[in-house]
């Protein structure tokens, strides 16, 4: 078992399941890049098949808009039955995308999965978002992972989940027949948050005018129930006349707008903007200047190729350090605690999942509901304060207690961590009173901790 | 269990290793550490300080807010502070503080921050430089030494990690009302030689146990948890009291912590924002609950000795934008609040609403800088000197000269 395997398990992938170190073979860069030609795996829906796309999720979503309008005064358990039937759709697809990273057997898609979604963060936390956040995820990401960067700017630019969460769907041309008619007016905040966090970055000197120019640009992309994507664009809500962002002129039509977010994603900043985050995200929390770099030359002259990002973060010399250094985020955590004792195996009643989704909210994260559209935090410091580390202690040593009578814990140790367990964790381990706290104090470890 | 982590807690103690000890060992060379109280709140997203403080009395408040402007009488009527300035009808507790001249209001305020984005100005707020990114840590932290507070508990975060204000080279402590059944000592034992040689998981862990337990009477409100057994962080639909509460609580305690930060989210109204009922509305009234219930929590004696100053990172448009909402902005309000604070006035530099003293025609402008107030606080209430709060708390900062009269003498 070589080092290398294990880091690429670890620090790309999303930790060890049993066997998983062995298997990469000799060329752990090679067993990276293999996962990542093609678009992400989906999750599957509890009936077994595939979640539904979003255009009927938007009908879904006005069909119950009527039915709790219909039942209003009436019935109380009904009305109870329809706020949690939003909930349940949001709870089951992410469990699909939980189970996912329980068990796939590409965990570096997945990983870039989750960098991706966190990058263009869509929370239930504003907006009517708790239906459409998994079909944002399935529809707006997985296909994407391997793609240019701007045809996923704007497959999420124009998904439904997007333009609920940032308010877009309200926003009305003031000039357009629908402005004149209702009052109504422009409201900048996907507008502001597309130049500031998902492509050009907040210092690249786009102005207050840039940004009611491309909120003027958006006007009219709302959501349609009859397309099966659930976006449409709305002519009579969009700002009449020629719009001018960042220099450049835009007509006032839906070519126009698509021609905006692809120029937004071609720009130089963008290309500094996504390589450090994506160096933070895989490389260290302080990336050298010299690994961004690489990675925005590369972002540049493949035209934001995505795929090639990846490979270019892979064969950075800096991302292989021996020693760990990226705290693990509480999703990070629990998943790769449960790859390394191979759950949750059929859980038919959904259980092992659950409790796993709801151990990774208590410690403070959970995908999805982001305090903010910044998303969750890319660096260590934000999961290593006093009360998280105590939560994920707490978590370990109640994995640690559900463990059978029989559980070997140094075979799970030799097996998920081999050469990155660090002598201290196996003397403790040796030592440890119960096999069940020898696990615990393994996933309490500094180097289980971190990736 | 409880008593399990007390021992330990000592046992820590005894060896020297917990902050509290830590503390003490830098009195020979600061100040000591007075028995005041100081809570920063932080608000997170913008509040609209339109809503939260209506000028009323401004000839052009109703016609600007449009549906937005709240009313002064009849049902959900604002709360009149002077005539002139009035809270939202959400802020009962508050008012009772005004009236008991215990809350200043601040109006035209904001951070010496002018774009509108939420992350630098947060950062701004927090970092306490003039511009974005300036400084690596917060302003809090570095005023501690000068406060008589070094590494330990004596300053608190109410959160999984501190904030940013909180961070830097004090080591301070934070704490959130804990849902999992706690780990035995052995076991933490154990843990804790694991982490020997890592510095972060170390420091954190120690000051985790020690926090975790003195405050085993702040735990004790089954609201703080959720129906999965989750946390209910401040987040944007979290409950605020939990938090709140086990802040009173914790600050209540003779040797506990002088120094707390405590953060809400959930003010970026810029859909359906609502007037006297609606979004802004009910998140209101859960700070203003939060309030009581901090205030509460440290019953009389400690409220008399604790200023609470409460901030946003930037305020909104004046005017309602197309989807009954609120844009990002520039000047706003803020509170300065407890039993300490010479309350009862509203302080503002008023210059009205018509749009051509608007910033950009369109924010409310800025005519007082926070860090002044900030300054205020920290040199009447913490006995911050005049050299700490120009060189080190608030360098560059020579424009934003230290409020007066906040505090009572």
């Amino acid at each position: 078992m070589s080092l290398e395997a294990a880091i690429a398990v670890h620090r790309f992938g999303l930790g060890a399941r049993p066997g998983e170190i062995e298997g990469v073979g000799a060329d752990p860069k090679a067993w990276l890049t293999a996962q990542i030609g093609m678009a992400a795996e989906q999750p599957v829906a509890p009936d077994g098949g595939a979640f539904p796309n979003c255009g009927t999720l938007v009908r879904q979503e006005q069909a119950m808009i009527a039915e709790r309008r219909a039942i209003k005064a009436g019935d109380p358990e009904a009305q109870k039955k329809l706020a949690g039937g939003r909930m349940k759709i949001f709870t089951d697809e992410m469990a699909g995308r939980f189970k996912l990273g329980f068990t796939s057997s590409r965990p570096f898609a997945e990983h870039l999965v989750w960098f991706w979604t966190n990058h263009f963060t869509v929370s239930t936390t504003a907006g009517r978002t708790l239906n459409f956040c998994g079909a944002f995820e399935r529809e707006a990401i997985r296909p994407f992972i391997a793609d240019k960067f701007e045809n996923m700017l704007l497959a999420v630019a124009s998904h439904p989940a997007m333009l609920v969460y940032l308010n877009n769907n309200a926003s009305i041309g003031p000039e357009s027949r629908a402005g004149q008619r209702t009052g109504k007016g422009r409201n900048e905040n996907l507008g502001r948050e597309l130049m500031e966090l998902y492509s050009l970055g907040v210092d690249s000197g786009y102005t207050q005018a840039d940004v009611i120019a491309l909120a003027n640009i958006l006007t009219g992309w709302s959501l349609d129930p009859k397309a099966a994507s659930g976006f449409g664009y709305f002519p009579n809500r969009h700002q009449p006349g020629v719009q001018t962002l960042r220099g450049r002129r835009y007509a006032p039509d839906l070519k126009g707008g698509i021609e905006a977010v692809r120029d937004l994603a071609r720009d130089p900043h963008t290309a500094h903007h996504i390589a450090i985050k994506f160096a933070t995200y895989f490389i260290a929390d302080e990336p050298s200047p010299q690994s961004v770099a690489r990675l925005e030359r590369v972002f540049s002259q493949t035209g934001g190729d995505l795929k090639a990002l990846a490979i270019a973060a892979v064969e950075d010399d800096a991302a292989w350090e021996p020693r760990p250094r990226k705290m693990r985020s509480p999703v990070e955590y629990v998943t790769a605690g449960y790859r390394l004792l191979n759950l949750p195996g059929n859980d038919a009643d959904g259980r092992l999942t659950r409790a796993a989704m709801a151990s990774a909210r208590a410690m403070g994260e959970f995908p999805m509901t982001a305090p903010s559209p910044k998303g969750w935090p890319l660096t260590s410091d934000a999961w290593s304060g006093p009360d998280a580390v105590l939560n994920r202690i707490e978590w370990a040593k109640q994995v640690g207690g559900k463990m059978p009578p029989d559980f070997n814990a140094a075979r799970v140790a030799d097996e998920g961590m081999g050469p990155l367990i660090a002598p201290a964790t196996r003397t403790a381990m040796a030592r440890a009173e119960t096999q069940g706290d020898a696990l615990a104090l393994l996933i309490s470890s500094p180097e289980f901790q971190r990736r | 269990m409880i008593l399990d982590r007390r021992s330990l807690l000592q046992s820590f103690a005894a060896a020297g290793i917990i902050g509290a000890m830590d503390a003490r060992a830098h009195f020979a060379c600061a100040a000591t550490p007075g028995d005041r109280r100081l809570v920063v709140v932080i608000l997170r997203g913008a509040l609209d300080g339109l809503a939260a403080a209506p000028p009323h009395g401004d000839k052009d408040y109703a016609s600007v807010r449009g549906d937005l402007a709240l009313q002064t009488s009849g049902t959900g009527a604002l709360h009149d502070l002077d005539g002139f300035f009035g809270l939202h009808p959400s802020f009962a507790n508050l008012k009772t503080l005004y009236d008991n001249r215990q809350l200043i209001v601040f109006h035209n305020i904001c951070s010496p921050y002018r774009d509108r984005s939420h992350f630098e100005g947060q950062n701004v707020l927090e970092s306490g430089g003039a511009q974005p990114h300036l400084l690596q840590d917060g302003w809090l932290n570095r005023a501690l030494r000068p406060m008589g507070i070094g590494n330990g508990d004596r300053a608190l975060a109410i959160a999984q990690t501190p904030p940013l204000m909180l961070s830097g080279k004090v080591q301070t402590a934070s704490w959130m009302p804990a849902v999992m059944p706690a780990p035995d000592e052995l076991f933490l034992n154990q843990v804790r030689a694991l982490y020997a040689n890592d510095a972060v998981l170390q420091e954190s862990l120690s000051s985790a146990l020690a926090l975790q337990a003195a405050s085993q009477n702040a735990m004790d409100d089954p609201a703080a948890v959720g129906p999965n057994g989750q946390k209910r962080p401040g987040g944007a639909y979290g409950n605020l009291t939990p938090l709140f509460q086990g802040a009173g609580k914790l600050l209540a305690a003779l040797d506990g912590p002088r120094v707390a930060t405590l953060e809400a989210s959930g003010w970026d109204t810029h859909v359906t924002e609502g007037a006297a009922d609606g979004q802004l509305a009910r998140r209101l009234q859960m700070l203003d609950a939060a309030i009581d219930a901090m205030r509460t929590a440290m019953g009389r004696e400690v409220w008399d000795k604790t200023a609470v100053v409460m901030a946003t990172e930037f305020g909104r448009t004046v005017h309602p934008n197309g989807s009954g909402g609120t844009d990002h902005g520039t000047g706003g309000a803020a509170f300065l609040f407890g039993g300490a604070v010479q309350g009862g006035q509203v302080k503002a530099e008023w210059v009205g609403l018509r749009s051509d003293v608007l910033k950009d025609g369109r924010d409310q402008p800025a005519r007082t800088d926070l860090r002044a107030l900030f300054k205020g606080v920290l040199a009447e209430h913490m006995d911050v000197p005049n050299s700490a709060l120009e060189n080190t708390v608030f360098p560059d900062s020579g424009s934003a000269a230290p409020i007066k009269g906040l505090i009572r003498a």
